[in-house]
């Protein structure tokens, strides 16, 4: 299942979120992640979203159905190397005595930061690709993960190189 | 700029709109906007059930290639809308239907009548609106009108909030509306159609398949099409909403093809080396098993609607276009190239089709001293109507007969929910055609089932003086399922005995229509005389054969040359 990262620039009405969320769940396709946010233009939001289709067929079909909602203005494809993808996580984790330098170290190693320490906990951010929060989060889980919020993957086309 | 209340605005952008008739039902959040329209010159239509109303605009906007307008109230009202709304949506036919709202204060939370219908209908409209504000309704309405018949058509629904209907704003007439998200595409592409017409001069045994987008790409769109068939001498089946679009008397004519289409139909599917889809969207009950759909064939597929091509099918060439745009240019490219086949140079493609067509045509027989079969009852409206009614249907088998024995030669006559399939659509689909054209015979075939869902409408066609005639294949049956059950369920007919019906006849009286009845094959003609030559609202009741099935039939997940034929 080849996974598609979609930028949408949709009016910034409501219920345009629920027509987009509505086409994927009654024609059976699948959100992996979505971010919404206003664009510099306040009457344009952008919208982020991870889907993952069968092969590309569905993926063409999934374009040109959101294509064919009346709100939305332009559709970019951004899967494949030609673009930036970031997303971000907040993530609250058991940092008892034995683990607290170790903790840190792995902060520095990913260029990570601390955003609040209490005796028991650090909660971190982290921001980068999908495969790096992976690659965090799998080194804090034996130090025991209690809570995590994660953003859904952003994404814009890298400009040419001069 | 003038400042008009809510009401005035909403009346005043009909007007612009060209809006001569409505249908509708009325509730408390919508009286403001019924009593503008009352003084206005919009002809109104009180129906006996919301869903009638849609169903009515929809009939209306076939029969006149218009848009069809309805103006319910809110909660209930609107709700009771949504059948009609689908089944316009899956036809694509253009329909803007308004909606009373509880006010915008009270929005959210759970007032008297009140029903999210926005949220309801976003995915059985093409697009909806919720009003917020008086100052917003010129342009919304705009909007939605636009949206409705632009492109590939739909219905549009505007949810329109009682403060927002009393409320003032200033108002002038707008200009065309731009929509910057919105730009169907109309002219084909140069490069396509190029491809096209070479894989249309190298085929040997190419079909045409024309369905509702030729249709409601215009009457134009239908003598292009005709031309193009007949330059090529290359036979033409339609979808069950194509019907119409290429004429069912001439000698290229293929018939309906798919779940119940002809046999030669769905033979030249199986056989044919090109097929050119023509405002189609490979629906299914065209299909039958996709991996052996067209398995020789090279496909073009011509639609205004990106998402219809490659959705089932995957095809050879696409052209994304109006349908009458691309067969116009199809048409110059081939005059400009000298394209033209001779019936001779299609001699042995055609004797072929010839051939399926004698040995299996559409079939059944009447016997003078058996029940009356229900083909005969259409094919005798056929002969007595000289194929120019318009004729709706209700669903199921009645739907099928009247597509395989009622022959069109023009578009805009054939009027049935295709997509969804909607029992009780034909009824007040009769009215609003009758209404557009009251010039023309328009007869519902109709089925026992089907007639009870919407029969309350026959009271808006006797208080209107709608003269349409309800044609009843009465088999005390839901025939399609039963149909469905003999052949698949060991004839265990659960749930579809309909022997406890009205007495149509005498209902047809109890509403202040005719009612007339046949039992007997010698009485059918009388019978159909009678009632066709009468000025009123007439049903004829036809006591048919009960377990008279539709054939041929493609059993659901075979391929279509898996024909039951009897």
């Amino acid at each position: 299942m080849q996974k598609h990262t979609i930028s949408l620039l949709v009016d910034n009405e409501p219920g345009v979120l629920a027509r987009v969320a509505g086409l994927f769940s009654g024609r059976g396709f699948n959100i992996e992640s979505l971010c919404v946010a206003e664009t510099l233009d306040a009457t344009v939001s952008r919208i982020t979203l991870v889907t993952r289709g069968e092969d590309d067929a569905v993926a063409e079909q999934i374009k040109k159905q959101l294509n064919k909602l009346i709100n939305v203005i332009k559709l970019y494809d951004l899967t494949g190397t030609g673009n930036v993808e970031r997303e971000m996580a907040l993530i609250k984790v058991n940092a008892v005595e034995d683990h607290r330098a170790e903790i840190l170290r792995i902060v520095d190693i990913f260029r990570c930061k601390v955003v609040d320490v209490s005796p028991t906990h650090y909660t971190i951010e982290v921001t980068g690709t999908a495969d790096k929060l992976g690659a965090i989060l799998s080194l804090l889980k034996p130090m025991g993960i209690k809570e995590i919020a994660r953003t859904g993957t952003i994404a814009l086309r890298r400009e040419k190189k001069m | 700029m003038k400042t008009l209340t809510g009401a005035q605005i909403i009346v005043a952008a009909l007007k612009e709109e060209c809006v001569e008739t409505i249908f509708g039902f009325p509730g408390g959040v919508v009286i403001d906007l019924f009593d503008e329209i009352g003084r206005s010159d919009i002809q109104t239509i009180l129906v006996r059930h919301e869903q009638g109303a849609v169903h009515a605009a929809d009939g209306y906007a076939r029969a006149k290639s218009t848009v069809g307008v309805c103006l319910v109230t809110s909660g209930p009202g609107a709700t009771n809308t949504v059948t009609g709304l689908a089944s316009a949506y899956m036809d694509s036919i253009p329909v803007v239907c308004l909606t009373g709202q509880v006010p915008t204060g009270l929005i959210g939370n759970d007032a008297f009548q009140e029903v999210d219908i926005v949220g309801i209908t976003r995915p059985c409209t093409k697009h909806n609106y919720l009003v917020k504000r008086t100052s917003d309704l010129a342009r919304v309405l705009k909007e939605a009108f636009h949206v409705a018949r632009s492109g590939r058509p739909g219905p549009v629904l505007v949810d329109l909030p009682k403060d927002v209907i009393q409320g003032s704003a200033k108002y002038e007439p707008l200009p065309e509306c731009r929509m910057p998200s919105y730009n169907p595409t109309y002219e084909p592409n140069m490069r396509q159609l190029s491809q096209a017409v070479k894989l249309i001069k190298e085929a040997k045994r190419p079909v045409v398949f024309s369905g509702g987008g030729v249709i409601l790409s215009g009457p134009v769109a239908s003598t292009e099409l005709i031309k193009f068939a007949k330059k090529l001498n290359a036979p033409v089946t339609s979808s069950l909403m194509g019907l119409g679009s290429f004429p069912g008397t001439d000698p290229l004519w293929l018939g309906m093809l798919g779940m119940h289409g002809t046999y030669r139909a769905n033979m030249a599917i199986g056989d044919c080396d090109l097929l050119i889809g023509i405002g189609v969207r490979f629906d299914d009950r065209v299909t039958g098993k996709v991996d052996t759909f067209a398995p020789h064939a090279k496909i073009i597929h011509i639609d205004i609607d990106p998402t219809s091509i490659s959705k089932n099918i995957p095809v050879t060439i696409p052209i994304v276009s109006d349908c009458r745009r691309a067969l116009e240019k199809l048409n110059e490219l081939l005059d400009k190239d000298k394209v033209k086949v001779t019936k001779k140079q299609r001699q042995s493609w055609l004797s072929q089709i010839e051939a399926w067509k004698s040995t299996t045509p559409l079939r059944y027989e009447q016997k003078k001293d058996g029940g009356i079969k229900p083909q005969y009852v259409v094919e005798r409206l056929y002969a007595l109507t000289e194929g120019k009614a318009i004729i709706t249907t209700e669903v199921g088998q009645n739907q099928m007969w009247a597509a395989q024995y009622y022959h069109f030669d023009r578009p805009n006559s054939w009027i049935t929910s295709g997509g969804l399939g909607c029992m009780g659509f034909g009824l007040p689909a009769a009215i609003g055609a009758q209404i557009a054209c009251p010039d023309r015979l328009v007869v519902d075939v109709a089925g026992d089932g089907s007639i009870q869902m919407n029969i309350q409408e026959l009271a808006t066609a006797v208080q209107y003086k709608v003269p349409v005639k309800v044609v009843i294949l009465n088999n005390r049956y839901l025939g399609m399922v039963r149909q469905w059950q003999e052949l698949f369920y060991k004839k265990r007919y659960v749930m579809t005995d309909m022997s406890h019906a009205p007495n149509f006849s005498k209902l047809a009286e109890a509403y202040g229509a005719v009612g007339l009845k046949a039992t007997k094959p010698e009485e059918v003609d009388a019978v159909l005389k009678e009632g066709l030559s009468n000025p009123g609202t007439v049903i004829m009741d036809f006591w048919v054969d009960r377990e008279e099935g539709v054939y041929p039939m493609v059993p659901a997940g075979k391929s279509l040359t898996e024909m039951l034929l009897v």
